[in-house]
């Protein structure tokens, strides 16, 4: 069973090289990726979410605007009704905005200089622990 | 027939077109063997056949994300509500797919009456996925007035979407080199629309001369119409109007003429065999009578010619 | 030397010391993949003296001015913004007393887009990437006791340029200054926002109507502003190679030289206040050989396709940036080393204007001490590395002449499938430029992945550290404070004047007149930003990116 993953670009910021290469690189480890391109609402990006149905939901954000607009992704998954997806995120972070964001219901965040196997662990990771629930 | 509790709920979610429930049914017909989503497909199966189909296909790079960008608003325009399977290939490789139709749409995501699905080929030719049928039938069921079906068309693998859509867009443009494409008398005969996208490009007035001079040829009844489109304009919902009209003509031609009726019963026929010949072949494949004769040793006598390879498939057919 | 002085020595010399001390790699090559010899000799280059020239004559490789930093040093012209125009007024100042020696604006990303700090499409972006400016009011804010007749002005404003100018031209007016004494730039490149930046708004044919309006209205009225800085330094940041740099660059440049004689320009009447801008990257001789290359390349381009005729038409002018994708969030100190080896790269490469990165960049906007420390580096090398006190002191290295030459060959090569393809914005539609610079970017994230390249501090060198502290952080109300200020101007101006204004405005659109008269009287009458480019919105529709992964 294919996992899938939404890519999105949350805010203004045009800034696609790292969201396209991390597309690229979980296309070649197997997962099926839909990328939204870059100019996203946090609503369009929920209701994208839930109408392809996927596992996964990363977001890429380099213009500073992440701590108002990742926590309203997850809100608008909740308006939608989902719970389930996971929602990760990167950019330009600081390590110090990490908590928060966590605190609002981003899973994680790889900030820059992180490595793609360190993304690929996460979502093996995550996918292990929800088949096992299921299970 | 009493189905298991999830499977009613998905029935019940989709027949109220909740958006979530069509996402998860769409889901569940993509990932499920045939035994376990029959019951679910069996139970919508009074409730499809509305939703009128329209695919439409061609080369990567011939705009067709744009035109159905631009044809969601013009049916949206007439009140209708629309559905959206765009197909992308997976990678023979690693399996994994990226899929990026959904970008030229992404303005439609709010409104409630469009429901937009990205789907990947998962290893099916004919640039459709094998479960791209049962999607359609999930859309048609939940109650979109059109369904659209987006492709990659490659070449001659383009013969899957003509079994399930009503009416076939294939869309070309200029500048590829592959005008010779065009030539390839598979792909030709499958449309019921030719466009000639981007029609504001050099080579577009000789591709659209080309692809009329074959059509002219066609035998098909009724002759297909050619377009030409400039998708990206912005003034430019009136040609993608215009697309939009002859697609609807198109439909209601058939559909008075009984062709519609005849096209669909076509369909009917050939899924059934492709249903029941994947039905046969994967129990064949699971006899143990037959899975006897897949072993090493087998296979290796047959390399070495001890064995022939015609003798063994008539012990196949004996043992089942 | 003698043709069989580099063999005898690879057979006598070389290759023995080699089977005991092997090399660290099989195979060398730059940056950008070139690959590169173990040594360069009179034999590499042929008749580069041909190809070289002198500094200040066509084509221009050795400079575009006889005397280049024993004239003046480059402009020191510190990017900054942020927040409201008050706080960057105050930074502005700041860096101007620090012995900055130009300015350069750096607006939010709804600035940039055409939103007003109140639109719904603003939200969580309003100061963060530069300052926020709604109306003519926030201009003036910007540069308040800063004479527009004593500094030069850089804006790095590209879909919303005509409306920054206007707002220039008019804070100038109420300051006393005219038009003809403005000096500045706006950067006002669409092409490579379509490429690599994203902050475009409308398709790219109006685009390009507007951008040669702009080049027509200051030939007349603005005579000294540059009135574009076409850029490669996105597409560097993009992931390109230098090759791609320099051929997308020129490539654009030679895209919009073309649309403004199509227009019916002159092009010795514009081409003279085109400027570029370019990226300075970690591989510095690469990099110096790239500038040069860029040089002689747009030389030959407006002499021979384009009948330039004046000198000036045909000398390429650019700023620099130091590579803000090479910096690091791991060990940030190390970043000043970086960006120092870059600007050193910048200035033996002939950059006419030049910003340093400020080591906490990878993380946030530069606190006061990180941005002094950037701009006290180029004053290091201006004046105490001795390397401005002679002209192009690379020149004549057998490397740097055959590393020119080669980005030169291999740049025209890009430059002529362009051309095949249409022109750059077919090449752009046809997705052919994002589809190289996709593939570059992916192979240097690989090699990064893979350890083929070796960043210091994230993939070797690694050490335990605490997160950064003393970061800069925005004002976070600064959205807040212009929401309400937007909505003062809004009730107190004449709004009858500002309909009217936008009125003409979308006549003159319509008419295909020259939009700058128009804008400037709306800017006037307090018209926002966004009512204006709205209003460009609805004649022109928006641009939708065609994507290629």
């Amino acid at each position: 069973m294919a996992i899938r993953i939404l890519i999105a670009k949350p805010g203004l910021d045009g800034h696609d090289r790292g969201a396209k290469f991390v597309a690229r690189a979980l296309q070649e480890r197997g997962y099926e990726v839909i990328y939204t391109g870059i100019r996203q609402t946090p609503k369009q990006i929920a209701i994208a979410a839930v109408q392809e149905d996927v596992d996964f939901v990363g977001l890429s954000l380099l213009s500073g605007a992440h701590n108002e607009l990742f926590p309203k992704v997850v809100e608008e998954l909740h308006n939608a009704g989902v719970s389930d997806i996971v929602v990760f995120g990167g950019g330009v972070i600081p390590q110090s905005d990490i908590e928060f964001l966590k605190s609002k219901g981003i899973k994680a965040i790889f900030g820059p200089g992180t490595s793609i196997k360190t993304i690929v662990d996460f979502i093996e990771n995550e996918t292990k622990s929800r088949n096992s629930k299921i299970g | 027939m009493k189905l298991n509790q999830e499977i009613q709920k998905l029935v019940d979610g989709i027949l109220k077109k909740d958006m979530r429930s069509i996402a998860k049914a769409v889901s569940f017909v993509e990932n499920s063997d045939y035994k376990t989503k029959k019951p679910f497909l069996q139970a919508i199966f009074p409730y499809t056949g509305k939703a009128k189909v329209i695919g439409i296909t061609g080369l990567p790079g011939a705009g067709k994300s744009t035109i159905t960008d631009k044809l969601i608003k013009a049916f949206r325009d007439d009140g209708k509500s629309v559905g959206v399977l765009a197909v992308d290939p997976s990678s023979p490789f690693t399996k994994g797919a990226i899929l990026g139709d959904r970008i030229r749409m992404q303005n439609h995501t709010l409104d409630k009456d469009v429901y937009l699905r990205s789907m990947a080929s998962r290893g099916a030719l004919g640039g459709l996925a094998q479960t791209t049928k049962d999607a359609l039938k999930v859309l048609d069921a939940s109650g979109y007035d059109i369904v659209i079906i987006e492709t990659v068309g490659v070449g001659q693998n383009e013969i899957d979407i003509v079994k399930i859509a009503d009416c076939v867009v294939l869309t070309y443009a200029p500048g590829f080199g592959d005008e010779i494409q065009a030539m390839k008398a598979g792909v030709m005969e499958i449309a019921d629309i030719y466009v000639v996208n981007k029609a504001d490009r050099d080579f577009s007035q000789k591709l659209f001369k080309e692809i009329s001079d074959i059509v002219n040829l066609s035998s098909k009844e009724p002759k297909p119409k050619v377009l030409k489109t400039i998708a990206t304009n912005p003034y430019e919902q009136s040609n993608i109007g215009y697309l939009k009209e002859e697609i609807v003509k198109y439909i209601d031609y058939v559909e008075t003429s009984s062709n519609l009726k005849k096209k669909r019963i076509s369909f009917i026929e050939s899924e059934l065999i492709d249903t029941l010949t994947k039905i046969i072949i994967d129990k064949t494949l699971q006899n143990q009578n037959v899975k006897a004769f897949f072993d090493k040793k087998t296979i290796d006598k047959i390399y070495n010619k001890e064995l022939n390879f015609y003798s063994i498939i008539d012990k196949i057919m004996e043992a089942i | 030397m003698s043709k069989n002085g580099y063999k005898n020595w690879q057979e006598k010399t070389l290759i023995p010391y080699i089977k005991k001390n092997p090399t660290r790699k099989e195979k060398f090559h730059t940056s950008s993949y070139i690959d590169i010899k173990d040594l360069y000799t009179e034999n590499d280059v042929s008749d580069y003296e041909q190809n070289l020239g002198y500094p200040g004559q066509y084509p221009f490789t050795r400079g575009p001015y006889p005397t280049m930093y024993r004239g003046q040093h480059w402009t020191m012209r510190q990017y900054a913004g942020f927040g409201t125009a008050k706080e960057s007024n105050e930074r502005y100042k700041y860096l101007l007393k620090q012995g900055q020696t130009g300015l350069s604006v750096a607006f939010d990303l709804p600035t940039q887009i055409g939103y007003d700090s109140d639109s719904p499409m603003s939200e969580g972006e309003v100061g963060k990437v530069g300052v926020a400016i709604d109306t003519i009011d926030d201009m003036e804010t910007l540069f308040k006791d800063i004479p527009l007749d004593k500094v030069s002005t850089s804006m790095t404003i590209n879909a919303t340029a005509f409306i920054l100018l206007s707002m220039y031209i008019v804070v100038g007016k109420k300051q006393g200054v005219e038009k003809k004494l403005l000096r500045g730039t706006i950067q006002n490149d669409i092409l490579k926002e379509y490429i690599a930046r994203g902050t475009y708004i409308y398709p790219p044919k109006p685009s390009m109507r507007i951008i040669t309006d702009i080049f027509d209205y200051c030939a007349k009225e603005v005579p000294k502003w540059n009135t574009i800085s076409i850029s490669g330094y996105h597409i560097r940041e993009a992931g390109s190679t230098a090759v791609q740099e320099v051929a997308f660059t020129l490539a654009d440049g030679i895209e919009y030289v073309k649309s403004a004689i199509e227009k019916g320009l002159n092009v010795d009447d514009f081409a003279g206040r085109l400027s570029f801008f370019f990226n300075a990257h970690n591989d510095i001789l690469e990099e110096v050989a790239k500038f040069r290359a860029a040089r002689r390349i747009w030389a030959k381009i407006m002499k021979e396709r384009f009948n330039a005729k004046n000198e000036k038409s045909q000398m390429l002018r650019f700023h620099t940036q130091t590579g803000g994708s090479t910096l690091t969030a791991q060990q940030p100190e190390n970043n000043i080393i970086r960006v120092t080896l870059q600007a050193l790269a910048a200035v033996l490469g002939g950059t006419q204007s030049l910003h340093t990165n400020s080591m906490d960049e990878a993380l946030a906007l530069p606190t006061e001490k990180s941005v002094r420390i950037a701009l006290r580096t180029q004053q290091i090398i201006a004046y105490e590395s001795g390397v401005a006190n002679v002209i192009d002191p690379l020149g004549g290295s057998y490397y740097i002449e055959h590393l020119t030459d080669t980005i030169e060959q291999k740049a025209w090569e890009y430059i002529n499938k362009i051309d095949e393809l249409g022109g750059m914005v077919a090449a752009i539609e046809q997705g052919f430029v994002q589809k190289e610079i996709q593939e570059s970017a992916y192979h240097y994230q690989m090699d990064i992945e893979n350890k083929e390249r070796i960043i210091v501090g994230v993939n070797s060198f690694q050490i335990e550290e605490e997160p950064p502290k003393d970061l800069l952080k925005v004002n976070q109300q600064v959205s807040i404070e212009q929401i309400k200020k937007l909505q003062q101007i809004k009730s107190q101006r004449d709004n009858q004047k500002v309909l009217k204004s936008l009125h003409l405005l979308k006549d003159t659109i319509k008419s295909n007149d020259n939009v700058m008269p128009a804008v400037i009287e709306c800017v006037e009458n307090y018209a926002t930003l966004q009512e204006i480019a709205d209003t460009l919105r609805q004649e022109f529709g928006e641009y939708k990116e065609s994507v290629v992964i």
